[in-house]
């Protein structure tokens, strides 16, 4: 109950900021409708609509990293935290309180990407919908990326850290070029990360190649519960320490 | 009745001891002030007491709650306004007052009702449907403060609570805090001595984490042989320039 009244007032703090919001559902439309212009003029199918869809969905995520790291940082520079620690609530109502209000965000951003990328010549079907599940099973990792850099670093750090994050998420995702055209130790990194799997994952679910999408959806999930996990101790300490 | 019990409270980070060995009690429905220059360990002291610092040593009884092995009791009975006004922005005042409430486990109707007498009692019910974020600096304060008081505390902290206030929005706030005197017991930290002459029952003047006085303000004045509140506190407060 104290999580559900958390996470309400979370979500008023979110949509009430609407031009942020408008971005992060905004741009990666824009992305989306370049993109496929681009793709008329390029010999191999990379941009092509069924492998572009599933990789800027996956990027707009980056905003949920951005809204969650910057409301959890910004409750924390402002002390609201301080005031809320105070109170009976426990770590797990903040999370589930941090991670709700954002689930209808990314659905919103699913949504609007998925009805332009019908437009632009996506057939929606079945497996459109089966996008939608792994879809918000990755916005998870996203939101809790956020909540770890909201944890550990104040409103003003957090959107520093996002530019450097939404660069290292997007070009190591494989969404804007094929991993295996660069190779070498950019490819090694990006193994090394969860964005080319979440981003992979997708796409093998909308072109129906289920068996694929095991290995790299299994990754994003151990990726998202390693991440919680952290979130869930730095949370903890951050309530018993001076911040 | 004691409502506060501070038995030889100490927090220490690595070598700098920022509260050392506090003890005093205080009364049922006192508003007692705690006062000191910056970083004198007030709101150390009030943090400890809140549950959000864990203390090296010690321990305080609160309504006979220790806040070492008893915290998420100590938490039902007391609330705080912090230093920095710490509201929800894009929250109006009235759902920054019902949000606390139902927190608190009070039901959306309960906390209505409570949230009504609350902006009653601090004068913002003018304000009800306007965003925390566009509030004058006097009205943060006051919605500060009446969202500590939505849980029905035993226990009130107020740190610093007129801070970067006018002289008219201060002596509002002040007036308020006389007419919850005696039916809440407030822990007060302020810069403003004539806060103090005019709203505390005692008085505690901390200097480098220790407490180095306790009573009235008149008790002080005498003890001290200064004609003032403010000469006793520079007083007990100087320090040796090297």
């Amino acid at each position: 109950m104290k999580a559900i009244v958390f996470a309400t007032r979370n979500h008023k703090e979110i949509i009430r900021d609407p031009l942020t919001l408008l971005f992060g559902i905004g741009l990666p439309i824009v992305l989306m409708g370049l993109f496929s212009v681009m793709q008329k003029n390029i010999p191999f199918g990379l941009y092509e609509i069924n492998n572009l869809t599933p990789g800027v969905i996956v990027f707009s995520f980056s905003f949920l990293t951005l809204f969650s790291g910057m409301l959890l940082g910004r409750d924390k520079s402002t002390s609201f935290l301080m005031r809320i620690f105070a109170s009976p609530m426990v770590a797990i109502d903040y999370i589930v309180g941090y991670v709700l209000p954002l689930l209808p965000i990314a659905i919103l951003q699913i949504v609007f990407c998925l009805l332009t990328a019908g437009f632009l010549g996506l057939t929606l079907d079945f497996y459109t919908l089966l996008l939608v599940v792994v879809l918000l099973i990755i916005s998870l990792l996203y939101i809790g990326i956020g909540l770890l850099l909201g944890t550990l670093f104040t409103d003003k750090q957090v959107g520093g850290l996002f530019a450097i994050f939404v660069n290292i998420a997007t070009w190591l995702s494989g969404t804007w070029f094929e991993l295996d055209m660069i190779g070498g130790t950019v490819q090694k990194i990006a193994n090394l990360l969860p964005f080319a799997y979440a981003v992979d994952a997708a796409r093998d679910v909308l072109n129906g190649h289920y068996d694929d999408a095991i290995l790299p959806l299994s990754v994003v999930i151990v990726y998202t519960l390693f991440t919680f996990i952290i979130v869930n101790l730095a949370f903890k300490q951050k309530m018993r320490a001076h911040f | 009745m004691m409502t506060i019990e501070i038995k030889a409270l100490s927090k220490h980070y690595k070598n700098q001891v920022v509260v050392d060995q506090l003890t005093l009690s205080i009364e049922k429905g006192e508003l007692f002030a705690l006062l000191g220059q910056n970083a004198a360990g007030k709101t150390t002291t009030i943090k400890m007491l809140c549950g959000l610092l864990t203390p090296t040593s010690g321990d305080a009884i609160l309504e006979g709650e220790s806040i070492v092995f008893s915290q998420t009791a100590v938490k039902k009975i007391i609330n705080i306004s912090p230093q920095e006004t710490a509201v929800a922005p894009n929250l109006t005042v009235q759902e920054n007052l019902l949000l606390m409430g139902q927190i608190y486990g009070d039901s959306k109707q309960i906390a209505q009702q409570h949230a009504v007498a609350q902006m009653d009692l601090f004068g913002l019910t003018s304000v009800k449907e306007k965003r925390a974020k566009v509030l004058s600096g006097g009205y943060l304060r006051r919605l500060s403060v009446a969202m500590a008081m939505m849980s029905k505390p035993q226990i009130l902290f107020l740190d610093e609570p007129t801070l970067g206030m006018d002289v008219r929005a201060r002596r509002d706030l002040w007036r308020i805090l006389l007419q919850i005197k005696g039916d809440v017991t407030i822990v007060v930290t302020t810069h403003y001595l004539e806060e103090i002459e005019m709203l505390a029952n005692r008085v505690g003047i901390m200097n480098q984490g220790k407490l180095c006085a306790l009573g009235t303000v008149q008790q002080l004045i005498d003890e001290t042989g200064k004609p003032t509140l403010t000469e006793v506190f520079l007083e007990l407060t100087k320090e040796v320039l090297h």
